[in-house]
């Protein structure tokens, strides 16, 4: 019980994913607070340096699997490792990143271990909480914070009855920290025999067509953003040029993606992808919380809105009220003339 | 039931409309105001409903002998019917409302054990669908969750059904960066990504036939359920605290839209380096 797991996902590459490392920097915080173990398990077949990857961040035990059956990602039998792992390691905390895999996994999981789940966390916390029905108070209970019902409340969830506590986090929301590069813990091999069923291999995958990344929104130091105010994909364009110009990517709202206006993969926020670049430009965006969860850490934040009363404004640097279509050229001439 | 029928199941739900969230939504004490929002049926349950009708089109193309039923099954208040009819007015056979005050407070969990109960009522299933989630929780949980509870393989995140007979299905999958096609045996749950087709209209004479059909409405006791695994009492997370978002307000500058003031805003945004 005194023990967090994290589900390191795999890359295409054969790499430990990104999300799963920020998992593992705010999993041995977690620890620390609580004096924990942390633990990682790895599935997937002969994944080379785990041990290099993993032990910066603060793990001090990975459980790994290696099957020739599990060079992709399949339900079944990722679940039956994970829930008899979870069975035998009783951890207190299970954190899944909130990607397509943690997300097919994660429910599966706790579902069968009847435990409770809160998917896209933005924040998770250690603290008591008390429950007025049975008057009964609870320590050391996993706080899993995400906006709720639409984004217009910000939920703190606990499961205190329950073990595992689990909990999804989208790539990017935690900080990805090394704990400590000479920090080392041990490795157990787990055997697939014992782990998995002949008859967990029951879907057949007959194509896969994974695509590198194109846009690299989360990367990228300056994103010009655009909302539903931009109005249509044609105004789109300006927001690219002023990307270019910059040296920026373009990113968008849901509502903006969902009215068509631009590509999916630009979608930042709760249900997107979360950004922390050092300038955020949001572009006839009003600011609903799901939006700002995915971009407030950025450094700093200009809004560009006809509404002065925009949420967003709260939160941003400058303000300049107005159209988007009339401001971005002037701030396209302006830094022309000013590179000079 | 004879080994002739195939039996396609769709879990629904109708939920209110989160995307047209009006000033009057949130009551004064910090919760939610139900009767303010529009009830919609939740679109990615829609594009489940027209996998579903694909597949009924599909054996039926090919089995003319075989009869295909497509059944709704929803939780929530006895409103929640009008999805169905909505259902049946686009090709759903029949469906069924679980409704009961003992559901109440039912988080995931809790929620995915009644439907798994009702879909087991209904007998043998060769499918299941679902939307990959709901609007108004976003979590994308309870597919998966019944699939779990029904010993059933999961195909999560369905954007095209790619073929059909009465043993395999064979669907591809929209994953993050990419696609998978991939083969189940029956029975296998599917979970329909809003990437899917948008499901077919209405039918006017469908319209005329089902306007009042009368819709089944089952209780707790119907499902023959563990009562401790309903409602609150079966779901393991509890909402601890929730607050209304309150911006806390960073000192923000306020520039007017003219040639001038944006070019000063421009120029000190160089001389810090931020571009």
């Amino acid at each position: 019980m005194n023990n967090i797991l994290v589900f390191c996902e795999i890359t295409e590459e054969q790499q430990i994913a990104e999300v799963s490392l920020e998992l593992c920097s705010k999993a041995r915080k977690l620890a620390d607070s609580l004096s924990y173990r942390l633990d990682a398990i790895v599935i997937g077949n002969d994944i080379r340096n785990i041990e290099e990857q993993l032990y910066p961040y603060g793990v001090d035990s990975i459980f790994y699997l290696s099957d020739f059956r599990l060079s992709s990602y399949q339900t079944i039998p990722f679940f039956s490792i994970i829930t008899k792992l979870i069975s035998e390691e009783t951890p207190d905390i299970v954190l899944f990143g909130a990607t397509s895999v943690g997300r097919d996994i994660a429910p599966r999981v706790a579902s069968y271990l009847r435990c409770g789940l809160t998917a896209d966390c933005t924040n998770l916390e250690i603290g008591s909480h008390h429950d007025a029905k049975n008057n009964k108070t609870y320590d050391n209970i996993l706080y899993q914070i995400r906006p709720a019902f639409g984004g217009n409340i910000i939920a703190t969830i606990v499961s205190p009855e329950t073990r595992p506590q689990m909990a999804t986090v989208r790539e990017g929301v935690m900080k990805k920290e090394v704990y400590n590069n000479n920090h080392k813990g041990n490795i157990i091999t787990l055997d697939a025999e014992k782990y998995l069923n002949d008859n967990d291999f029951c879907i057949e995958i007959l194509e896969r067509h994974i695509e590198a990344q194109k846009i690299n929104i989360k990367g990228a130091p300056i994103i010009v953003a655009g909302g539903y105010g931009i109005g249509s994909k044609e105004n789109f364009a300006l927001l690219h040029e002023l990307a270019e110009v910059i040296g920026g990517e373009v990113g968008a709202t849901r509502a903006a993606v969902d009215a068509g206006f631009t590509e999916n993969e630009r979608q930042i926020g709760q249900t997107g992808i979360t950004v922390r670049p050092k300038l955020y430009i949001a572009c006839g965006i009003s600011g609903a919380v799901q939006h700002r969860a995915g971009m407030d850490q950025s450094a700093k934040i200009i809004s560009i809105n006809t509404d002065p009363n925009a949420p967003i404004n709260a939160i941003a640097d400058y303000t300049i009220i107005g159209d988007a279509m009339d401001i971005i050229p002037k701030m396209i001439k302006s830094y022309k003339e000013n590179m000079l | 039931m004879n080994n002739k029928d195939f039996r396609i199941v769709v879990l629904a739900k109708q939920v209110p409309d989160t995307h047209n969230v009006g000033k009057d939504a949130m009551k004064e004490d910090g919760t939610i105001n139900r009767a303010a929002l529009p009830a919609i049926f939740n679109p990615d349950d829609l594009k489940a409903l027209e996998m579903a009708l694909a597949c009924k089109d599909a054996i039926s193309c090919v089995s003319t002998d075989v009869s295909v039923k497509v059944t709704i099954v929803t939780m929530g208040p006895s409103r929640a019917a009008e999805i169905i009819r909505e259902s049946m007015f686009r090709g759903a056979d029949d469906g069924i409302v679980i409704s009961d005050k003992r559901f109440a407070g039912s988080d995931t969990l809790a929620t995915s054990y009644a439907l798994s109960m009702a879909v087991k009522k209904l007998g043998k299933i060769d499918l299941v669908f679902a939307g990959h989630q709901a609007i108004d929780g976003d979590t994308a949980q309870v597919g998966p969750q019944v699939a779990e509870k029904l010993e059933m393989p999961q195909l999560t995140y369905a954007e095209e059904l790619i073929s059909l007979n009465k043993e395999e299905i064979v669907i591809k999958r929209r994953l993050e960066r990419g696609v998978e096609i991939v083969k189940a045996q029956l029975p296998t749950l599917v979970t329909v990504h809003s990437n899917a087709y948008d499901c077919r209209p209405r039918r006017a004479e469908r319209v005329i036939m089902y306007k009042k059909a009368q819709i089944e409405e089952w209780t707790a006791d119907d499902i023959n359920p563990d009562f401790e695994r309903l409602g609150m009492n079966g779901s393991p997370t509890k909402v601890k605290s929730i607050e209304n978002v309150v911006l806390t307000s960073k000192e923000n500058k306020i520039i007017n839209n003219n040639e001038s003031e944006i070019n000063e805003l421009m120029k000190e945004l160089i001389t810090t380096h931020i571009i």
